[in-house]
């Protein structure tokens, strides 16, 4: 029998009904404010339960204020949808870590931080960066919101099974390159429709080599190369992290799960649809240019011109790119100037993404044309960060040190960039509009977006080690 | 889900790569806890300036009034799951999307909502663009025999059967799903014990 990849056993472990499409159980559902509240009128429109409250966790991250929020949400329409979930969860009997809640936070940093998120599992949650959680070796993917409904209902989706591609990092990531900057490079080689209708699985001994949350980072943006997923194999890093988390087994059955866990690696003779070759060791930090978060450079180069696409689709995008970023091709990236900083989102809010950060701007002040926040991923993550000083280094600097949230990553609350102003984000898209409308988004590794905010534009981050 | 069958209408051409779901509903509009009401929020960031005004836009059109099928460069609708994107288009009055190819999620919830995807070679596509220049052009997709006609040209398309079946007989999912109550709880009973449980 030919081997299986990672994809193949979880897949095949959670098959209810064979088919195709397959009937799926999700073991884990993630809920928010945003994408659930139509799903659960549904249910109570045809009358039906939530099937397994207990394999359900909601928290509030989407739209919710990241200062003063504890009197009342000042937008009425926020208020009241972050209102209806809190209901929801009471009626259901669903787990709800709502607004005061010390582990209130990002969907994508609550998961694995209390231990929901484990190797082998299958989870689902109405966000397209669920494929966040496929950094321990679980299958996890965005959802629509009647698809919510369905889990809620039912505990299982309809699935049809994806490709299968294998993203290759060979070599070392290189001094002062960081998880997003290989992630970014690996989706300006792939590009935005690279990875439509497959699962990625990040291979090699770059990615072995990275840390839990530098994992989650490469896996959250999977969605923006356009794969339904994004995984990497569990090794002793990956449970090394989950030991000991309030959710995670423990005794007996922590060592059983563990040899389960193990052989969960995708077989030595097993093959994928489809094979892309990064080199690690060749990366240097990157920055996004345009509107879409294949668009992107190395620190290094210039804005690029239409000229250099062959693709006449490709062509005319980026010239709406260069209108919309306000660039002129030919522009060196380290000549952009910044007026917002934004280190936050699901992407890079996890603590280890905050003390690059904080490493890069220690005993240094943000420039007085650059206004700077950092927004921690989760209350633990904010409670851990000032149990190490961060928040003193940071508002030393002259960020603002905020709580959780998912904040000007898309803007829904008002953490809002201005028109035609440019922010360093650490966010994972660069969408017209995505931070503000006519809001300019760069997309940049923490330590990029903090010296950013320092020099008040884009510098290689390298030279400041 | 209303059933889907034949659908015969005009056309709006929207030849942009990569739209995303960004673009079809922008965040501001995704407070609200209802199911509808989309309509006149579609591509709002296109179709107003920043005082709201509204630009020149299909959506202001007269002439594009009435029309049902939204033809759109590759990779439509990529980028975030919400499926007020697939409702906001809904809502305008488009039945189907014609478009080289579509981000994986937004697909899924088109064929959630009744929303027809219809996937045809670039090539193809940029005919149908070229033909919806003009707002009375007329074309024709027929979801039985996965067929799309709009004057001359004739091409066929692929879908799932499944799906296909259950856009024909606009069933809900969750009604066909519960039929098999006994494989769900067979499987529920073999789950691994050491998986976490958020509630006791």
């Amino acid at each position: 029998m030919p081997g299986k990849t990672l994809f193949e056993k979880i897949w095949e472990r959670h098959v209810v009904v064979d088919g195709d499409p397959s009937l799926l159980f999700v073991d884990l559902h993630l809920v928010h404010e945003v994408t659930s509240p139509q799903a659960f009128a549904g249910l109570d429109f045809h009358g039906r339960k939530v099937r397994r409250p207990d394999l359900t966790v909601a928290t509030v991250d989407h739209a919710i204020p990241t200062v003063d929020r504890l009197v009342q949400i000042r937008d009425p329409q926020s208020r009241k949808q972050v209102e209806t979930l809190r209901a929801n969860c009471a009626k259901h009997g669903i787990l709800f870590f709502d607004i005061d809640d010390p582990r209130q936070g990002i969907v994508h940093v609550v998961g694995p931080e209390n231990g929901f998120t484990q190797p082998g599992m299958l989870i689902v949650c109405g966000d397209s960066h669920t494929s966040t959680h496929g950094a321990f070796g679980a299958l996890a993917f965005g959802i629509g919101t009647t698809e919510v409904e369905h889990v809620l209902a039912t505990q299982t989706l309809w699935q049809s099974k994806p490709k299968t591609m294998a993203i290759e990092v060979e070599g070392d990531l290189p001094l002062g390159v960081a998880a997003k900057d290989l992630i970014l490079g690996i989706l300006a080689q792939l590009g935005v429709r690279g990875g439509t209708g497959h699962v990625f699985e990040y291979r090699g001994e770059a990615i072995r080599k990275l840390s839990m949350e530098e994992r989650m980072t490469i896996c959250n943006m999977s969605i923006e190369g356009g794969a339904r997923a994004g995984m990497i194999a569990p090794d002793d890093t990956t449970f090394a992290y989950v030991e000991g988390r309030p959710f995670a087994p423990k005794g007996a059955a922590w060592e059983k799960a563990l040899d389960d866990w193990r052989s969960l690696a995708t077989d030595p003779d097993a093959t994928f649809d489809a094979v892309r070759h990064i080199d690690a060791a060749r990366l240097v930090p990157h920055v996004s240019w345009g509107i879409n978060p294949g668009q992107t450079v190395p620190v290094t180069s210039t804005v690029p011109s239409p000229d250099d696409f062959e693709d006449p689709m490709d062509r005319s995008s980026a010239e709406r790119a260069l209108e919309y970023m306000g660039l002129q091709p030919g522009t060196p990236i380290t000549d952009i100037p910044v007026q917002h900083v934004f280190i936050g989102s699901c992407t890079n809010s996890r603590i280890t993404d905050l003390r690059q950060a904080a490493r890069v701007v220690e005993g240094k002040k943000v420039s007085d044309r650059v206004s700077a926040v950092v927004v921690p991923g989760s209350m633990q993550v904010k409670a851990q960060a000032e149990a190490e000083g961060l928040d003193r280094i940071f508002e030393d600097a002259g960020f603002e040190w905020r709580d959780a949230g998912c904040s000007s990553c898309l803007a829904m609350n008002p953490d809002v960039i201005p028109s035609g102003e440019r922010c360093a984000s650490t966010s994972n898209r660069n969408y017209e509009g995505r931070q503000g409308r006519g809001a300019r988004t760069h997309l940049v590794s923490p330590a990029m977006a903090a010296a950013a905010a320092v020099a008040g534009h884009f510098v290689d981050v390298r030279e400041w080690a | 889900m209303r059933p889907v069958n034949v659908i015969q209408g005009a056309m709006v051409p929207l030849p942009r790569a990569d739209v995303d779901t960004d673009q079809i509903i922008p965040k501001q509009f995704l407070t609200r806890i209802e199911r509808t009401g989309y309509g006149a929020f579609l591509f709002w960031n296109w179709a107003y300036d920043d005082d709201g005004n509204p630009v020149e836009f299909f959506t202001h059109d007269p002439a594009r009034r009435g029309a049902k099928v939204l033809v759109a460069g590759p990779n439509f609708g990529c980028g975030s799951s919400r499926e007020h994107a697939v409702w906001a288009i809904q809502d305008w009055g488009f039945e189907a999307v014609v478009a080289p190819s579509f981000g994986d999620i937004f697909r899924n919830n088109s064929y959630q909502s009744g929303l027809l995807p219809v996937e045809l070679p670039e090539e193809t596509v940029n005919r149908l663009i070229e033909a919806a220049a003009d707002p009375n052009t007329i074309v024709t997709i027929d979801l039985e025999t996965q067929t799309v006609r709009c004057g001359d040209l004739e091409a066929s398309f692929d879908i799932d059967p499944s799906v296909k079946d259950r856009l024909l007989k606009g069933l809900d999912a969750i009604g066909l799903t519960l039929e098999h109550e006994d494989a769900i709880e067979a499987y529920e009973a073999r789950r691994p014990e050491w998986l976490p449980r958020s509630v006791a």
